[in-house]
């Protein structure tokens, strides 16, 4: 493995963690569980994909590579679909909001709308 | 594959190791202590991304490309369990 290629790793390596320490951070310090939410799904997600290219860089474009980027458009799909599915039940389930200045929109009441 | 890892490169790669590790361990705060159950979700759905890095990172310490489609099976079965436990808390049912 030549010298540029250790850099570029050493560079992802670094830029993965930073994110997934921001993202728990965000975790531990925000008042609410929407702003949890908002805080983990965005950022470890991509502090997890930048994990997924530095192993993409080491091992090339075959085997454990072309699984690192079949990781990556995993991880882009499916970490939005499941941080929408926790704050939707969140809602039903009445988890108020942090503060008095934010409120849901009001729902419409017709028929077939959930 | 390179089996010896050299210098700075073996350094920054078992760092990130650590901290994904200690942040693991950080979350688990939230698991315990969340006052509600979708705050309990979310760190979990967070504990599992994590994990899935550190897999990752195993791999570029090792040289073992199979820990890569571990990190894979391990998103995967994040993904379900986040599903089913959103399923269960509103509706107290997965499959009907």
């Amino acid at each position: 493995m030549n010298v540029i290629q250790q850099a570029v790793v050493v560079a992802l390596v670094v830029v993965g963690s930073f994110f997934l320490l921001v993202g728990t951070i965000g975790l531990l310090r925000l008042p609410d569980v929407y702003n949890r939410m908002h805080a983990t799904s965005k950022a470890t997600t991509i502090g997890a994909a930048s994990m997924f290219v530095a192993g993409f860089v080491y091992y090339g474009p075959q085997g454990a590579g072309l699984t690192s980027i079949v990781g990556v458009a995993f991880l882009f799909i499916t970490a939005p679909t499941g941080a929408h599915l926790i704050s939707r039940s969140a809602q039903k389930m009445g988890v108020p909001f942090f503060g008095d200045d934010t409120s849901w929109p009001e729902e419409k009441d017709e028929p077939g709308s959930n | 594959m390179a089996s010896e890892l050299t210098g700075v490169f073996a350094l920054i790669v078992n760092a990130g190791l650590v901290i994904a590790s200690a942040l693991t361990l950080l979350a688990s705060y939230r698991v315990i202590e969340g006052p509600t159950v979708p705050d309990r979700v979310v760190a979990l759905d967070t504990i599992g991304t994590n994990v899935v890095a550190i897999a990752v990172l195993f791999a570029l310490v090792t040289g073992e490309g199979l820990f890569v489609t571990v990190s894979l099976v391990l998103a995967i079965i994040g993904f379900i369990s986040t599903i089913a436990v959103s399923q269960y808390v509103i509706e107290g049912d997965i499959i009907e």
